[in-house]
Parts: structure tokens; sequence; C-alpha cells
């Protein structure tokens, strides 16, 4: 990225590059004698373990380890009931060998692949316009962050209606300007499309708040040199706003994806997975063969498929941020 | 010079409408759930309508009367608040650990940490509903809550927060003598402040809404929490859309407010941050 800003790239990037997650040395103070040393590294490692027991207790019991019983699930036949069977690997290859788990996996990227860019952009258009001084402000700030503080059993009702095919809103207002809309959730090509929207809609919000407080915590100093340097709005975007963005971008790309992964809730209550699958989500499945088909092994083996595309993914994500997160 | 200024000024403009029509586009479809809500007998075939035919209260009476709703309403506060409270506490001390405490292998802590975040909620429903039956925690609202304790995404969040707050502030603090809680309460919390009002909408939030997991455990009736009394309506009165609606609007007026206050926190932490 070409920067107008010739003073404050270097003060950036020698702050990315401390800032890397490694373990570096503690701050010790190696020259004190053993005694006071070692005193001191205890106290530094109980105060370590004070700061993380908090939250280590509670992921500890309430995720990781149902988590490693999911596992010994997923090597089981079991219909939550009945006594479990043990089967090795067998769910997972019967998975493997079913064209509906890559079915699954194909409509969850494709989710992915559509809410992410409409989500972010927009989500980003709102934050900049919602940033500047203008009377109410506030109130607009909070009127598109409504969508997101709504239950999914809510907002699943009113998109349904909205998108109706035959008397929907949407394909109204589509008809008048002489389109013919599209059967949106009773289409199978359209079902996801109309998820997608209906999610973008109510996650505009999220996006917002997230950009906007990362949008508050950029030095104005920085716009005043670029505009000493006679950068217009657009430069100023691309050359301050967006690099100074890129922590919040990247926890807003992180957590989408990984939401984008799990996406449930929307597909539950708009269109069950239907017409014909179309809209049939990975989450979905594992909820259907759980509490539909009473088969909690593969269901528990298709959870760990997902878990491990997650963890890629999203290792993926924090080893790239190196390369574009600057950190102020 | 004064034709940019009107420039300017006609760019402001569309810029303000294009969010105030983006807003009310927004508005609609809550719009329509209010009006359903003061309409006796509405059903989602009637036409649309921007102001309800024979406006009444009665859903809502309906609502605290009939049923419940006033005790459901109290359990999802109290429920949302606690985990609220628990999860700033939890969040912001590893957040403050994986930002300033170097310690060996802190990278696969962390990554341990984030990848509880990646597990879906439905994979931990069998397992976690078996570890509170031999607990004896199940119909308890400890059962419901400790699950919700402690969130990667709030840590995640705090720590985005507290890797942009200078360093320089720490070392100066710990020049004049203050140890890590110090510089933790006196300078990192309140540098963060945008962040943990973030965090309280979102904890709030995820509480308030969640239906999945208090479905499961709270099965006494009197502990129900909204959702799942709003769930439960749907069915109970062959679908009375009024009262369904009218359960609607009112899960969803404490949300915004809590937005409203927070947002003005947001506002405030960034005024009083230490480097500007």
């Amino acid at each position: 990225m070409t920067s107008i800003l010739p003073l404050t790239e270097p003060a950036i990037a020698a702050r990315a590059a401390t800032d890397s997650d490694d373990a570096s040395a503690p701050p010790a103070a190696p020259r004190r004698t053993a005694r006071g040393s070692r005193a001191r590294r205890v106290r530094y490692a109980l105060t370590v373990l004070a700061f993380l027991l908090p939250s280590a207790i509670p992921l500890t019991l309430f995720v990781l380890t149902p988590m490693v019983s999911a596992a010994w699930i997923s090597l089981h036949d079991w219909n939550l009931l009945s006594p479990m069977t043990f089967v090795g690997l067998d769910n997972f290859a019967g998975l493997i060998a079913d064209p509906d788990t890559a079915r699954v996996f194909g409509n969850t990227i494709s989710y992915i692949v559509g809410y992410l860019p409409l989500v972010y952009i927009g989500g980003l258009a709102l934050a900049l316009g919602l940033n500047r001084a203008m009377r109410g402000r506030n109130l607009l700030r909070g009127i598109y962050f409504l969508p997101v503080v709504t239950s999914w059993i809510v907002v699943a009702i009113v998109w349904r209606w909205l998108l109706a095919p035959e008397n929907g809103v949407v394909n109204g207002v589509l008809g008048f300007l002489g389109i013919d809309g599209p059967g949106w959730w009773t289409d199978p090509s359209w079902s996801m499309p109309s998820i997608i929207l209906a999610s973008a809609w109510k996650d505009l919000g999220f996006v917002m708040v997230i950009l906007l407080a990362g949008l508050q915590s950029i030095n104005t100093d920085l716009y005043d040199a670029a505009k000493v340097d006679g950068a217009g709005p657009w430069r100023r975007l691309i050359s301050v706003t967006l690099p100074m963005l890129s922590p919040s971008t990247f926890f807003v790309v992180v957590i989408s994806l990984i939401n984008g992964f799990q996406v449930f809730d929307q597909v539950y209550a708009m269109t069950g997975g239907g017409p014909a699958g179309s809209s049939q989500v990975v989450v979905g499945e594992i909820y259907d063969l759980t509490f539909r088909y009473g088969s909690a092994g593969e269901a528990s083996a298709l959870s760990w498929m997902l878990f491990v595309v997650i963890l890629a993914v999203t290792v993926v994500q924090v080893i790239g941020q190196r390369r574009w997160v600057h950190y102020a | 010079m004064r034709e940019v200024s009107t420039r300017n000024r006609a760019t402001r403009i569309l810029i303000a409408g294009v969010l105030v029509v983006g807003g009310l586009a927004m508005m609609f479809p809550f719009v329509w759930t209010v009006v359903t809500s003061l309409t006796p007998g509405a059903n989602l075939g009637s036409p649309i309508r921007l102001w309800p035919e024979n406006p009444s209260l009665g859903a809502y009476e309906t609502l605290f009367t009939e049923r419940p709703f006033a005790r459901v309403a109290m359990n999802s506060l109290m429920l949302a608040a606690i985990t609220t409270i628990v999860q700033l506490f939890t969040s912001a001390t590893a957040a403050y650990a994986f930002s300033r405490l170097p310690f060996r292998g802190r990278g696969i802590v962390f990554a341990v940490y984030l990848a509880t975040m990646m597990i879906p909620l439905q994979v931990l429903i069998v397992p976690l509903f078996a570890q509170l039956r031999t607990f004896g925690l199940l119909n308890t609202y400890l059962g419901a809550l400790l699950p919700t304790f402690a969130t990667a995404f709030g840590i995640f969040l705090l720590r985005q927060a507290i890797n942009q707050v200078p360093r320089e502030l720490d070392e100066a603090a710990t020049l004049d003598g203050a140890g890590h809680f110090r510089i933790f309460a006196t300078i990192i919390l309140p540098n963060i402040k945008p962040a943990l009002a973030t965090l309280t909408i979102f904890a709030f939030m995820g509480s308030w809404n969640s239906f999945l997991w208090p479905l499961i455990v709270l099965r006494d009736p009197t502990l129900q929490t909204l959702p799942i009394a709003l769930a439960g309506l749907q069915g109970q009165y062959t679908t009375a859309w009024d009262v369904v609606m009218a359960g609607s609007v009112i899960s969803v007026l404490p949300m915004l407010a809590i937005y409203l206050f927070a947002q003005k926190y947001i506002i405030q932490g960034v005024a009083s941050s230490g480097i500007k």
C-alpha cells in the first residue's frame, strides 16, 4: 500500500513487528540474584494465572470438555437413548462418501461468499456516513442497529413476507419496475440468495458498530497531515482510514467467517433448509442428524469435520493478519 | 472557494438523504410489527397497512394478564445482566493477559481460546446436557448461566482494543511503580471503554435472544425466558399474530434502550481516551 504519510508508515511497521503473538521473553530482570529472580518469576506466573483463570475455568468445563465428549460420541453409533456402540471411524467414512456432505458444505461456502462482501461494504458505508457530524446521527445509528438486536424468529417472519413470491413487497416493487421477481425462498436457485439478503440486512448494524468504534479511535492528526499533503477524500479513505481500520476489519472478517460457517438460525427459521435441500447448511444437517434422525454419532462426526474446517480457515487468517493488520 | 463549499454542502445533504431513506427502509419491518401488534385479529394474509384498522392494546394486555409474561421478562433480564457482568470481567482479564503478559506457550493458549469460538453450540448440546444432569444443574438458573460465563468472542474483541492502547502508557505507569493489576484497572480499562460498551451490547443481546440452550435447560415454565415464551405463543393461540407481534415488540425494546445507552459511552470513551 503506497503511503502519503512517509513519517507514520515506518512507525506502523515497527509497531506491527514488535506486536507479534510470539511469546517473547517476559520482561524479567535476569541481573538479580538467583533467589530474587525466582521469587519474581513465581510472582509473575501467579499474575498471569490470576488474569487467565476467570476465563479458563468456564471455557475448559463448558466448552472444551463437552467438545472432547463430542469427539468420543463421533466414534459411536448412538441415538441419545440406547447404549452407545463403538464403530470407529465409520461415521466419518460414511459422511465422506455421502454427496449430501459436499452439498451442505458447498451451500455454507456460497452463503459466506455472498454474505461477507455485502455486509462489510454496507457496514463500512454506514459507519463512514454516520461518523460525520449530522443532526439525528444517534437516532439513525439506533435504527440501523435495530435488526441486530432482534431475534431471528421475528426477522424470519418479516422477511418471508417481504420476499413472498406472489404478494410480497419486494416482488411488488420489482413488478412496478417491470421486472418479474423470482420465487425467492420457493425457488431452489434463489433460496440461498434470500437468506444472504436477510442476513446481511440483519447484521449491517453489527459491522457498522465495530467499524464506528474503529473509526473513532483513529488519531485525527493523521487526517490533518493527509490534508496538508493534498490528499482528497478518496485518497484519505484508501491511505489513512482503511489501513487504520485494519484491526476492526480483521475482527469483522474473522467473526463473520466463523459465524458464516455456523450459519443456522436464519436458515432454520426462513427455509428449513429447503426447497429440496437447496439451502441446507452444515449446522442444519448436524441439527437434523441429531434431533430428527436420532444419529448423534454421525452428527458429532460432522461437527468435528466442520470444526476442523473453521479452525483451518481461522489459523490462515491469524497467520495472514501480519501482512495487512496494523496496530496503532 | 464558494463553489467548493456549495458542493460540499450538496454532498452532505445527499449522504444524509441516502442515510435517512435507508433508515426508513430499515424501520419498515418494525413499523409493520408494531402495527400488527395493535391490530386485533391480525393475520399474515391481510393487506399491508401502515396504520392499524381498529387500534387496540388488547394483545399487550393478553400477554401480561393471561400469560406469565412479566415473570418471563424478569427471568430474561436477570440472566442477561449476570451474563454480561461476568463476561465483561472474564474477557477483560484474559484479553489483558493475551495482550500484555508474555508467557511461554501464549500463542498456543490463545489459539485454543479462539478454537472454542469455532465450535457450534449445536455440537455441544448433547454432552453439555449430560454434564449438567450429572451436576444436578438442570432446571436451575445456574445451569443456564454457567456455559455463558466466558466467550472467546469477548476476549478477542477486547484484545484487539488493548493492542491499540499505546504501550508507552503502561511503561510510564510502570516507572511510577504500578503493577499489572493497577495498570489494568487504571490505564487499560479506561482506554478501552468503546470496546467494553460494544461487548456489553453483544453479551446482553446474546443472552437475551438465546433460544436453544435455555429451552433445553429451563423446563419449568416459571423459569422460562422471553424467546421461548414467544415461540410458545405461536403454537398456543393457533398463532394470534397480534399477540406474537406484541411479544416481539416487548422483546426488542430493552435491547434498543441498552444500545442507546451504551452508544453514548462509546462516544464518551473515545473523548476521554488517553492519547489524542
